[in-house]
């Protein structure tokens, strides 16, 4: 850094001509750097607003030929042969029942986990059990795709229940559930841990036992933080492409049977996008249709989740 | 409140075995979700290892894919997998950790800092196949990088940056003020206290955060589903504009394969991308260790 000159060690307010010619160098420098800095903001910025216009314009263009009404109302999704069919309904439900299934999964297991963590556990259990938590939500998604194809369903779902098909809802959802597991659990575990002791302390003071204060006190006190885990991991389980892709399969049915074969949103896009599909065609556009509708759903339980976020700061903080 | 019904008040048992072992039992449901979590996550570690173990050789990964399962190898994956992963750390690094000096340390708190952080925090919501989507019209079309590791990259690193900026956010966030004001009132510059002072003191919390945000990037395959049609590619990329492939991607076409040869090698394949991500990892995790040895406030 460098050292203040003679002149505003003094404290005089005239300094000599190479000072104030560095003064001013420092204010240039200072506001370039500014500038350079606001532009790095701006584009994270422009990031929302190009996949806002993407999605827009080219889903404008798709319902230039397909009415709205067919595509959020149609029970048949067939853009890609003939007789097409653009209802869109078969792939959201597809979404719904793997993300179903997997909330089903994350909700109960995370929700006791993160009790565990934050009322019972001893720090050394702690610090083993939270790095398998860390690791499990590092494994990449088409890992997770590998492991219910080729285990979860010829080794659990098949001898269970004979008859699943190789491609199936079920082991889609729960891979996908274990994968948004640790985000249920950290996230509840902190909303947990955030209800103040004092709670915790009168409650015992009362006579309650140990279980009593964990669920009867300290979860509804940090119920809003819990709700917005299992929401966000609702969205993440609605926009999980490659697991979903591999093991939930690539027919567009509307059924809630989850031994059968589905197609997911983001399953139907990953299949139109590695086909040979010409980019301009209207069959093409169906994915930024399918993009916006799942952009949509997910910002919605984003916000949602922020929500309840904003909820249970404002109580305790 | 009225006067306790005394009826209520004699009816009133502690139960006190009843509730213990309720206790206790809740206490077993406890084990076993966490035995559940952990068990499952040794058990697809374990699975992939079996599966994948006895094809990994060095022919593997010095080989290209190829219509023969025996024959193929991860070269160009993995390469690719580098590369990506070197625009990535060229292109989001930089801006996010501006983004978050911006942030921290000049933006006046008000309505257009509520909304950029609010927008950060939604576009780290957003589905990363949408991100595909945004790079196939701009960086596919609109700047005419076709299907370019260039193009992949880019898009790629717009899908990490909130990542890195939340992370960069906190660790200058967890930086005293007061190291901050001994500096401006010695006459620095504001540029002049981040970049001398608040920058250094945060930079093991923001090299952490960032290697965490790069091993999700080079476990994310959806967007590039959109970006890499090419499905077979036995070359390595010769510049930034040439066309590419990652492991997750090679994984992927594998594993869609129905014959088990194919299934076979993506589990190798899998061994290979978390081999990576585990070096990764522990990097972040010994950069971690050593920023908490070396904090002095």
């Amino acid at each position: 850094m460098a050292a203040p000159t003679k002149a505003v060690a003094r404290g005089t307010r005239r300094t000599s001509g190479p000072a104030r010619a560095r003064q001013r160098r420092r204010r240039a420098t200072e506001r370039l750097i500014a500038g350079v800095l606001i532009t790095a903001t701006a584009v994270s910025v422009l990031t929302t607003i190009g996949i806002v216009l993407v999605l827009i314009f080219e889903t404008v263009e798709f319902f230039r030929h397909i009415s709205p009404w067919e595509f959020f109302t149609g029970t048949e999704w067939a853009p890609l042969i003939s007789p097409r069919q653009y209802g869109v309904l078969p792939l959201i439900s597809g979404t719904l029942l793997v993300a179903a299934i997997a909330i089903a999964i994350a909700m109960p297991l995370g929700l006791v986990i993160a009790i565990y963590l934050a009322e019972y556990a001893r720090p050394r259990t702690r610090s083993i059990v939270k790095p398998f938590l860390e690791i499990l939500a590092g494994v990449p998604t088409v890992v997770f795709g590998f492991f219910a194809l080729t285990f979860v369903t010829p080794n659990l779902i098949q001898p269970l229940i004979p008859g699943t098909n190789v491609f199936n809802a079920l082991s889609a959802g729960i891979v996908v559930g274990l994968m948004v597991l640790p985000m249920v659990a950290t996230i509840s575990e902190d909303a947990l841990a955030a209800v103040p002791r004092a709670l915790r302390e009168a409650a015992h003071g009362l006579g309650a036992t140990k279980l009593e204060v964990s669920l009867r006190v300290v979860v509804p006190a940090a119920l809003s933080g819990i709700i917005a885990s299992f929401i966000l991991a609702m969205s993440r389980a609605v926009g999980e492409t490659m697991a979903v892709a591999i093991a939930a399969g690539s027919t567009p049915v509307l059924t809630l049977d989850p031994t059968r074969s589905v197609q997911t949103m983001t399953g139907y896009i990953a299949q139109v996008s590695l086909g040979d599909t010409p980019q301009n065609s209207i069959e093409f556009k169906t994915i930024f249709a399918v993009g916006m509708t799942l952009f949509v759903m997910t910002l919605v339980l984003n916000i949602v989740s922020q929500m309840f976020v904003r909820r249970y700061r404002n109580v305790y903080q | 409140m009225t006067v306790a019904p005394l009826a209520v008040a004699a009816r009133w048992r502690p139960r006190l075995a009843t509730r213990s072992r309720s206790g206790r039992a809740f206490l077993l449901l406890c084990y076993a979700a966490t035995a559940i979590g952990i068990l499952s996550l040794v058990v697809l570690l374990a699975d992939t290892a079996i599966k994948g173990a006895p094809q990994l050789s060095w022919e593997f990964l010095t080989s290209y894919p190829s219509r023969f399962a025996a024959r193929s190898g991860v070269l160009a994956a993995a390469v690719g997998t580098l590369y990506l992963a070197l625009i990535v750390i060229v292109v989001s690094f930089p801006l996010g950790i501006a983004t978050a000096i911006y942030l921290e340390e000049y933006a006046k708190p008000g309505l257009l800092n509520r909304i950029v952080q609010t927008n950060i925090g939604n576009l780290a919501g957003v589905p990363s196949i949408i991100y595909g989507m945004l790079g196939l019209a701009v960086f596919v079309r609109a700047l005419s990088l076709q299907r370019s590791l260039l193009a992949g990259g880019l898009t790629i690193a717009v899908l990490v940056l909130p990542i890195v900026i939340i992370n960069a956010q906190e660790a200058i966030r967890a930086v005293p003020s007061s190291l901050r004001h001994a500096s401006l009132a010695l006459g620095a510059t504001r540029w002049e206290t981040v970049w001398h002072h608040v920058l250094p003191a945060a930079l093991p919390g923001v090299l952490t955060g960032t290697i965490l945000a790069l091993s999700r990037a080079i476990g994310e395959a959806a967007p590039i589903i959109l970006i890499s049609s090419i499905a077979f590619i036995a070359f390595l990329p010769d510049g930034l504009l040439d066309s590419f492939t990652i492991l997750p991607i090679q994984i992927f076409i594998w594993v869609s394969k129905p014959q088990e040869a194919f299934h076979a090698i993506a589990a190798s394949a899998i061994l290979v991308l978390l081999a990576l991500l585990l070096t990764l990892n522990a990097i972040a995790i010994f950069v971690r260790d050593r920023s908490r040895r070396s904090a002095q406030w």
